[in-house]
C-alpha cells in the first residue's frame, strides 16, 4: 500500500491514503526510504514521526507501509555492539557510508551473516513451550547467550521439538522445528523481533531482594539500589550526572549493561566505547566492554529517533533478563527524550500541558520505569532475572520542580540528588545526603547483615547521625563561629568532615579509589568510626581538642581509600592499632 | 527546469508564504526576486499541500508581495569552500565583504552539516595550551572540545577570546592551526576589536571571519554559525588543520531563533524561546569533535551572555547541558580587577581529565587541580565567614586557607591579558602557592608526587 505525502513540517510528516495502516505502524518515506512510525490517523490521513532529517521530501512524495510496529531484532550479535536509537548498527553504518550518518541507508540491525556456534540444551522429541531455553551461544567471553523459544510463538499446549541443524547457523537460518499438539509446525531461528512499545511477557513480577553492588559508597551505604529497582538521578549541569550514570555502567555487578545515551554528547558515547574495552570486570575478570551494550542517539542525531531509542534499550534489556540475567539499564538523559516528546507534541498542535509538555508525559515516563523489575521469567526451569533502571533527568536551571522530575520522582524509588555546590567543591559524586533517598534501604537491611556485617546498618545511622548533626552545627558556626561550640561538637564536625571527605567523596578517575567493595566500605566506615569513639573517650580523658585534630592517625584514615586492593587488610589493622595507641596516649 | 512562483501571500516578519506550489522540499532554498531590490534568500519551513511557508535570511523590507517572485532551487543553502578563505572577511551569510575577490570554490558544502557517527569519533585528548592559568591549570581545554565561555554584560570576554585565539598552541606537534571567527549580532566595535587583535599579531592570515553585526538582519544569524562552522569542518577534515571556532554571542542567535518561531506561532518553551531550542543549539556545538583517521580537529569555543549573570536562563543552561563544561567570569571578581575574571569554582571542563598527566602535561597535574580547587573553595568559605564575624572567629588553619584564596585569586587567575604562561609556569605556581598550607592539609595529592614535588627538607 501506498500513500502521499500532503504535509511536511521538520520531523514531522503527514500523508493521505494510509487508512489501511495501525496506530505506530513503521512506514518508508519516499524513495529515500526513510524510516517512520504513524503516530496518529484520521479519515486516511496519517501524522508520521520521521527517524531520520527530512531534508529534500516534499508534498507528492511516497509513503510506503510495512504493516509492522517499530520493532528490534533479539539474538546473538547484539552485546559489544553500539546501535542508534531505532537499533541499526553505528559501526556498521560507518563502513558502508563513512564518518556521517547519512539518510536511508540499508543495513539489518543484526548481522545476518555471521555463522554462531551453538550448543544444543533440548533434546529431539523434548516437550517445549514459549521461554524455554534450548539452546546456548558464547557470545562474548562473559555473556552466554541463551536461545529461547520466542512468546511470539503462540501454542499454549506446547510443542515437541526437532532439531533441523546443530553446531553453526546463522541468526536467520531455522535451527528447530516444533509440531504442536494441535499439528501445526512452527521454525525456529535464534533472530526474535520484538516491538519496541510493547513489554515482553514474563511468568510474574516480585518484589526486589537483593542491592545491585555499584561500589560507590555513597550509593551502596546510603541510599542503595536493588536488582529490578528504579532510580533518578537529577542534577544541573555540570552536576556530574553522566560521570555517576558511567560509574554505575563500570562497576554495578549486573550480567548485562545497557547504556542508552538519549540526545547527550557524541563525546560521551565515544569515551564508552573507548574506556570500556580496557576496563576489568571485577566480577567476570574480562572486558566491562563483553557485557555491554550501546544506544547512542546524539543530540545531533534525528530528534525522533531519540524518543524511540529508550524503548529500543530497554527491550533488549527484557529480552537479556528472560535469559535470566540480571540487567542495568542506563538512560540518559531522560528529559531528552522527553523534550523529544514535547517537540513532536507540538508539531502535531496537541494542547499542552505544563512548560509545553504534552499532557501524557507523566503516564509515559511511568510506563517506561515499570517496565524495570525482578520477575520470574516464562519457561519451565524457574529463571529470575531483572531490570533495574537508572535515569538521569537534566532539570532546566536545577529547578527540580519541573514536570519530567516530578513525574520521574512520582515513580522511582531511589532519588540520588546532586548538587550543584558539592560540584563546585568537586566533591564527587555530588550526591546531597541530606536531599536523596532510598526506600529500598529497610527491604535489603537483612542482605547487609547477612553478607557484609551484623554492624553494618548500626554504622550507617550512626554515620548518617553525624552528617545531619553538622548541618544544623554548621549553622550555628555560620552566626558565631567556630569557638562557640563545645568541645564534643568540635568532634562530632570533625568526625562529620571525615565522613564527607574520607568515606562519601569518590575519585572516580583514581584507579583504587574508583570501585570500593563491600568489605572496604566496611572497613573504611570503621575505622572513621572507631576513630570518632575513642577520641570521644579520649576527651573524656581530657585530651585536649586541638590535640585530637592533630593527630597522624586522621590522615591515616583520610588516605585509607587509596589503598591497593591486596595491602587493605593490613592496613586496616594498621589504622585501628594506631587509633587506639594514639587517642590512648593522649588521654592519659 | 526551476519554477519561478509569483503566488506570494503573505509577507509576516521573516515569514513569507507562498501558494500553489509543486514539488517543493522540505529545507530547499529560495530566491526571491523583485525588479529594481536586491536578491533576497529563504528556505523552506513547511509545506502543506501546495502552500510553502519559507523563512527569510535577509530582512524583509521593500519587499513587494504582487512584484516578487519565489525560486525553489531544490538544494539547501550551501557555502563555497576552499582554502583561500583564510584571511578573508565574509557576511554572514557567506559573501566576501572585505573588497577581495570571490572565493573560487573547491566545492559547495551544505552548511547544515550531516551528525557525525559517534562511532567515528575520536576522543579528545590533546592538551591545547592557551596560556591562561585558570583554564590550562583548572579547567583544561583539549582538541575538539566545546568549551563555552559564560559571560554577562560589561565583562571583558571579548579579550579573553582574543587572548585565547592568541596563545593556543598544541605541545608537542607542528600542526597547522587556523581560526574562524562567527560575529553573531555583536557591535562594530566589539567586531572591530577581534579584527584588529588578530591583525596586530599576525594572525589574521590563519582567520576566516564571518560578520553578522547588530544592525544585519536577525535572522541571517541562524545562518551565520553554521556558515563558520562548515568553513571550519572543511579546513580540518580536509587540509588537515586544528582548527579554532570562536562564536559570539549565541545569546544572540537564541533571540533570532526566537522570532522565528514567535512568527511560526509554535508553542513556546520557556522564556518564549521554542521548545526545540535544545535540539537546534545542539546541531552546532555537536560539530565539534575530531574523527578517527583525520588529522585536524574542530574546537569551539562559543560565547554567550547570561541575561542579570542568570546560569539557568534558558541559554546558559541548554548551552551547559550540551558542551563540555563551561568557563564563566565573574563581575565581583571584574570589579576587584583579577583580570581575566575567571570565577574556577562553577568553571569546568569536562575532558580535562583525558588531556592531562603524563606524557600529557605533568603526572601530578590532576591532583594538583584537585588540591587547589578544594583549597579555594574551603578559604572562601572561610573568607565569607570573617566577613561576618571578622578575622578573630578563625581558626588558625582557615586563616591560612583564606590567605591562600586571596593569593590565588591574585597570582593564579589574575595574570592579566598579555601573560602567556606555559603549562610547566602554571603547574609551579600553583606548589608555590600550595606550600603556603600546611602540608598535612594536601589530602587530595598523592603521597609520592607530594614527595616528589614539596620533600620534607624544605
Amino acid at each position: 500500500m501506498q500513500g502521499r505525502i500532503v504535509k511536511v513540517s521538520g520531523p514531522l510528516i503527514v500523508a493521505e491514503g494510509m487508512k489501511d495502516s495501525k496506530i505506530y505502524d513503521v512506514v518508508r518515506v519516499s524513495e529515500s526510504k526513510l524510516i517512520g512510525e504513524i503516530i496518529e490517523l484520521r479519515g486516511d490521513m496519517a501524522s508520521i514521526q520521521v527517524y531520520e532529517e527530512t531534508a529534500g521530501i516534499g508534498t507528492g512524495d511516497a509513503v510506503y507501509a510495512t504493516g509492522q510496529p517499530l520493532s528490534v531484532e533479539l539474538g546473538p550479535g547484539i552485546i559489544e555492539n553500539i546501535f542508534d536509537g531505532i537499533q541499526r548498527p553505528l559501526t556498521k553504518i560507518r563502513e558502508l557510508v563513512g564518518d556521517r550518518i547519512e539518510r536511508g541507508t540499508e543495513v539489518t540491525n543484526l548481522d545476518h551473516e555471521k555463522v554462531w556456534q551453538f550448543e544444543t540444551v533440548a533434546k529431539d522429541g523434548d516437550r517445549v513451550n514459549a521461554g524455554d531455553i534450548i539452546a546456548t551461544v558464547q557470545e562474548t567471553e562473559a555473556v552466554e547467550h541463551r536461545i529461547m523459544i520466542p512468546p511470539t510463538i503462540e501454542f499454549e499446549e506446547g510443542g515437541i521439538l526437532t532439531w533441523v541443524k546443530t553446531g553453526s547457523a546463522k541468526i536467520v537460518d531455522t535451527i528447530a522445528k516444533i509440531k504442536t499438539d494441535s499439528g501445526k509446525e512452527l521454525e525456529v531461528q535464534m533472530l526474535q523481533r520484538w516491538p519496541v512499545r510493547i513489554g515482553r511477557p514474563f511468568a510474574s513480577k516480585m518484589p526486589p531482594r537483593e542491592p545491585l553492588i555499584t561500589g560507590q559508597r555513597s550509593i551502596d551505604t546510603f541510599f542503595p539500589i536493588v536488582k529490578g529497582g528504579t532510580s533518578a538521578v537529577p542534577g544541573p549541569f555540570g552536576s556530574g550526572k553522566t560521570v555517576v550514570q558511567h560509574q554505575l555502567a563500570k562497576w554495578a555487578d549486573a550480567d548485562i549493561i545497557i547504556y542508552v545515551g538519549c540526545g547527550e554528547r557524541g563525546n560521551e558515547m565515544t569515551d564508552v566505547l573507548m574506556e570500556f574495552p580496557e576496563l576489568v570486570d571485577p566480577k567476570t575478570g574480562y572486558a566491562l566492554m563483553k557485557r555491554t551494550v550501546l544506544i547512542a542517539n546524539t543530540s545531533d542525531m534525528p530528534v525522533a529517533a531519540r524518543e524511540a531509542s529508550i524503548y529500543t534499550g530497554i527491550t533488549i534489556g527484557e529480552y537479556f533478563r528472560d535469559m535470566g540475567y540480571k540487567v542495568a539499564i542506563m538512560s540518559d538523559s531522560t528529559s531528552r527524550w522527553a523534550e523529544a516528546l514535547r517537540e513532536m507534541s507540538g508539531r502535531l498542535e496537541e494542547m499542552p500541558g505544563e512548560e509545553g509538555y504534552p499532557a501524557y508525559l507523566g503516564s509515559r515516563i511511568s510506563a517506561f520505569y515499570e517496565r524495570a523489575g525482578y520477575v520470574r521469567t516464562l519457561g519451565k526451569d524457574d529463571r529470575f532475572g531483572s531490570i533495574t533502571a537508572v535515569g538521569a533527568v537534566s532539570p532546566p536551571g536545577g529547578d527540580l520542580s519541573e514536570p519530567v522530575t516530578q513525574g520521574t520522582l512520582r515513580i522511582v524509588k531511589v532519588f540520588w540528588s546532586l548538587s550543584s555546590a558539592l560540584a563546585y567543591k568537586r566533591h564527587f559524586p555530588a550526591i546531597d545526603w541530606l536531599k536523596s533517598y532510598s526506600l529500598y534501604a529497610d527491604s535489603i537491611k537483612d542482605w547487609y547483615t547477612d553478607n557484609v556485617s551484623t554492624e553494618w546498618t548500626e554504622h550507617k545511622t550512626e554515620a548518617m547521625g553525624l552528617l545531619q548533626d553538622e548541618a544544623s552545627l554548621q549553622e550555628i558556626v555560620q552566626l558565631v563561629g567556630m569557638d562557640a561550640l563545645s568541645d564534643k561538637d568540635k568532634l562530632k564536625m570533625l568526625a562529620a568532615q571525615s565522613v564527607r571527605e574520607d568515606y562519601l567523596h569518590q575519585d572516580a578517575f583514581n584507579e583504587f579509589d574508583s570501585y570500593a567493595s563491600l568489605e572496604k566500605q566496611n572497613m573504611m566506615m570503621t575505622v572513621i568510626l572507631d576513630f570518632y569513639h575513642a577520641a570521644q573517650q579520649a576527651l573524656a580523658d581530657g585530651m585536649e581538642y586541638d590535640d585530637i585534630e592533630s593527630l597522624d592517625v586522621r590522615e591515616m584514615i583520610a588516605r585509607f581509600r587509596y589503598t591497593p586492593t591486596d595491602e587493605l587488610k593490613s592496613q586496616y589493622e594498621a589504622i585501628k592499632k594506631a587509633i587506639d595507641d594514639q587517642c590512648q596516649a593522649g588521654g592519659r | 527546469m526551476l519554477k519561478e512562483y509569483r503566488t506570494i501571500k503573505e509577507v509576516v516578519g521573516p515569514l513569507m508564504l507562498v501558494e500553489g506550489v509543486e514539488g517543493v522540499k522540505y529545507d530547499e532554498l529560495v530566491e526571491i526576486q523583485q525588479p529594481g531590490a536586491r536578491m533576497k534568500h529563504g528556505k523552506v519551513l513547511t509545506i502543506n499541500e501546495d502552500k510553502a511557508v519559507v523563512q527569510l535570511f535577509e530582512g524583509s523590507q521593500g519587499l513587494q508581495i504582487a512584484n516578487a517572485s519565489a525560486k525553489f532551487l531544490g538544494k539547501s543553502l550551501d557555502l563555497a569552500v576552499s582554502e583561500d578563505m583564510l584571511g578573508r572577511v565574509f557576511n554572514g551569510l557567506g559573501t566576501p565583504i572585505d573588497g577581495g575577490p570571490e572565493i573560487i570554490p573547491d566545492k559547495r558544502v551544505d552548511i547544515n552539516g550531516v551528525a557525525i557517527n559517534p562511532a567515528a569519533r575520536d576522543y579528545p585528548s590533546e592538551f591545547i595550551q592557551t596560556g591562561v592559568s585558570a583554564i590550562d591549570g583548572l579547567n583544561t581545554l583539549v582538541r575538539g572540545q566545546k568549551l563555552p565561555i559564560f559571560s554577562a554584560s560589561g565583562l571583558p570576554h571579548a579579550e579573553l577570546a582574543a587572548q585565547i585565539a592568541r596563545q593556543a598552541k598544541v605541545l608537542k606537534s607542528e600542526d597547522k592551526f587556523a581560526v574562524v571567527f562567527a560575529a553573531i549580532g555583536i557591535t562594530f566595535e566589539e567586531a572591530n576589536f577581534f579584527t584588529e587583535s588578530f591583525k596586530s599579531t599576525g594572525a589574521i592570515d590563519r582567520t576566516v571571519m564571518f560578520m553578522n553585526l547588530a544592525n544585519d538582519p536577525a535572522v541571517e544569524r541562524i545562518a551565520t554559525p553554521r556558515m563558520a562552522l562548515t568553513a571550519a569542518e572543511y579546513l580540518a577534515y580536509e587540509k588537515d588543520m586544528q582548527v579554532l571556532v570562536i562564536m559570539t554571542d549565541l545569546t544572540n542567535y537564541a533571540e533570532a531563533l526566537r522570532e522565528v518561531s514567535a512568527a511560526r506561532k509554535e508553542v513556546p518553551g520557556r522564556r518564549g524561546y521554542p521548545g526545540y531550542l535544545y535540539t537546534d543549539l545542539a546541531t552546532i556545538y555537536e560539530r565539534a569533535g575530531r574523527i578517527k583517521g583525520r588529522k585536524g580537529s574542530v574546537t569551539q569555543i562559543p560565547i554567550l551572555t547570561m541575561p542579570e549573570e542568570d546560569k539557568t536562563h534558558p541559554v546558559p543552561d541548554l548551552t551547559g547541558y550540551i558542551t563540555e563544561g563551561q568557563i564563566i567570569l565573574d563581575t565581583e571578581l571584574n570589579r576587584r580587577g583579577v583580570m581575566p575574571p575567571i570565577n574556577v569554582l562553577p568553571s569546568l571542563s569536562r575532558l580535562k581529565d583525558k588531556g592531562i598527566g603524563r606524557d600529557k602535561t605533568r603526572e601530578d597535574h590532576a591532583d594538583v587541580l584537585n588540591q587547589l580547587f578544594a583549597a579555594y573553595a574551603r578559604g572562601k568559605d572561610a573568607r565569607e565567614l570573617a566577613v561576618i564575624l571578622g578575622d578573630a572567629a578563625l581558626s588558625k588553619t582557615d586563616k591560612i586557607f583564606a590567605a591562600f584564596a586571596e593569593r590565588f585569586e591574585n597570582e593564579y587567575v589574575g595574570q592579566g591579558f598579555e601573560t602567556d604562561r606555559t603549562v610547566m609556569e602554571t603547574l609551579e605556581l600553583g606548589w608555590t602557592l600550595l606550600k603556603t598550607l600546611p602540608r598535612t592539609e594536601l589530602k587530595r595529592i598523592r603521597q609520592a608526587y607530594l614527595d616528589k614535588y614539596w620533600p620534607i627538607e624544605e
